[in-house]
């Protein structure tokens, strides 16, 4: 049994299903009442996130609560870090007190490796510079298996916006090619990675014809920012050519999916009315993502040195 | 990460045998197809006749093979009551109390169709041992609503207790050795034909634990 999940890459198949299993239990579970099992009383889990996240920590928190762990956030800005502390410093004070998981996001691509190396601890990446991100990735196809079935092979999948930066689009297209899914990437050409190589996807910079037979469209959050780097030349071209307008919307199959990782910039990568149709499944998105990182945390923390099975009674 | 656990809808491993590489052998025959059938009937009657009638009762089976045992339960009462009763599915692996000591999966979704609270629900099993799994059981029920009782049916007692749990309905007290598997078959989770089964050591060495009378649990 592995202790950390740092990426996609570092999974099978057979992972990745036995985790999307899981998360039907915990499913189940957020839809109670009372959303909440004692199964992992006692635990530490330690939220560090070097970046800006709202949805991501408070999604890590709920799961993490609602197995009833106790969860400290240790917030990067007004703490040690702005006194000079060094990550490795940080993560020893951090497990000196007594952890049991330390959930990272960081900007520097392999920092939760890094992390990893010098702790007892789980370490789980919740975003890696534009690495990966994999409880967004498992969450994507778990949200699909819910609207498609458990069996995604062929499903043809359109991954639309800031492949090259985008550690989703990373985690979504490993997750994804593990299930059989038919991935293409739609971008510009400044914003497609200058290698595929390895990738099991398609590309293109032709989102009409992309969109043509899709089953599913998964938009990227255009990094505002990135204009600057001067990318694409305004952000009203990029819709023009890139965003999921309603005029687009509208020549899609009837019964196609459309997600976002979020957040959204409405009006941007996807128009409103598209973002509020029944196509969207943004808000499921959102909803599952407690579910798979309850049995993300489950799997690596329940741990047990016995032996599989076992008597029950 | 780990795949040791079984994938949903494959046999899991609940024998102790079955995680010891099968050297068990096979002891004794207890039940065959139509056995069971009677047992399920009798436990049916002793329901409808503790409760009244059945309006009130909701059978909640636990993984595996307790759900499979309470829709049968459940047809059994119809027959003879002509009432129609609720059958729930609970999972109790996130209350168990043996988390952290091995892999504890969850053996699927709880499916618990009506809302508990003010009926009289009976939890439902294959095989009562050391009681934890009850124990577990009780505890999930709770997170559902308040029952007005809980009682518990069980197709074989098998004794050992390690909890201060006894059944309200069993189909067989069955004296073991803490060291033999009691191992019920369905045709719905097993791919067989019904039946229990007794396995056990193939030595006739030392048993792990002195045979006990089966009454204890009723």
């Amino acid at each position: 049994m592995k202790r950390h999940l740092l990426s996609i890459a570092d999974l099978d198949r057979t992972d990745v299903e036995a985790l999307l299993e899981l998360a039907d239990s915990f499913s189940e579970v957020t839809q109670r009442d009372i959303p909440k099992v004692p199964a992992l009383r006692g635990k530490v889990v330690v939220s560090l996130f070097y970046e800006d996240s709202t949805r991501t920590r408070i999604s890590f928190e709920t799961a993490a609560k609602r197995l009833s762990t106790d969860v400290m956030n240790f917030s990067v800005g007004g703490a040690s870090v702005s006194k000079g502390e060094s990550l490795l410093d940080t993560v020893r004070t951090i497990e000196a007190m007594g952890i049991d998981a330390i959930v990272v996001r960081h900007q520097s691509a392999g920092a939760p490796h890094r992390i990893a190396q010098w702790v007892d601890a789980s370490v789980i990446n919740a975003g890696d510079g534009c690495h990966e991100h994999p409880t967004q990735g498992l969450l994507d196809v778990y949200t699909l298996r819910r609207y498609r079935g458990n069996d995604l092979s062929g499903l043809r999948v359109a991954i639309v916006g800031d492949i090259k930066y985008s550690r989703v689009a990373r985690s979504d297209v490993l997750a994804l090619g593990l299930l059989g899914a038919d991935v293409r990437l739609v971008a510009p050409p400044t914003l497609l990675p200058e290698s595929l190589e390895g990738w099991p996807v398609t590309t293109t910079t032709d989102l009409d014809a992309a969109l043509d037979d899709v089953d599913v469209v998964m938009l990227l959050r255009i990094q505002r920012e990135r204009q600057r780097d001067a990318v694409f030349p305004s952000l009203r071209e990029y819709t023009s050519r890139y965003g999921l307008t309603v005029e687009r919307a509208a020549r899609l199959k009837p019964d196609v999916l459309v997600m976002h990782p979020g957040p959204m910039n409405r009006g941007i990568e996807i128009a409103a009315e598209v973002a509020d149709s029944p196509a969207s499944v943004i808000t499921e998105q959102v909803s599952n993502g407690v579910a798979v990182r309850m049995a993300v945390l489950y799997h690596l923390l329940a741990g047990g040195v016995g032996t599989a099975g076992g008597d029950q009674r | 990460m780990s795949t040791e656990h079984a994938p949903h809808g494959a046999p899991e491993p609940t024998h102790a045998a079955a995680s010891r590489g099968g050297r068990f052998v096979f002891r004794a025959s207890v039940f065959d197809a139509e056995a069971l059938r009677r047992a399920f009937t009798r436990i049916a009657h002793e329901i409808v006749e503790r409760n009244h009638g059945a309006h009130d009762v909701v059978l909640v089976g636990l993984y595996t093979r307790g759900v499979e045992i309470a829709r049968r339960i459940a047809a059994a009462v119809e027959r003879v009551e002509s009432v129609t009763v609720p059958v729930g599915a609970l999972d109790v692996a996130f209350f168990r109390d043996d988390i952290g000591l091995r892999q504890v999966a969850p053996l699927g979704a709880t499916d618990v169709p009506v809302d508990v609270t003010g009926r009289v629900v009976v939890l439902v099993d294959d095989v009562l041992f050391t009681g934890r799994t009850v124990r577990a059981a009780l505890d999930a029920l709770g997170e559902l609503g308040r029952p007005a009782a809980v009682q518990l049916a069980v197709l074989v007692d098998r004794g050992h207790r390690e909890l201060p749990i006894r059944a309200d309905y069993v189909g067989k007290n069955l004296p073991t050795k803490v060291a033999e598997d009691v191992r019920v078959r369905l045709v719905e989770t097993d791919d067989d034909t019904d039946g229990v089964e007794i396995w056990g050591p193939p030595a006739a060495g030392p048993a792990d634990g002195p045979s006990v009378d089966g009454d204890q649990g009723s």
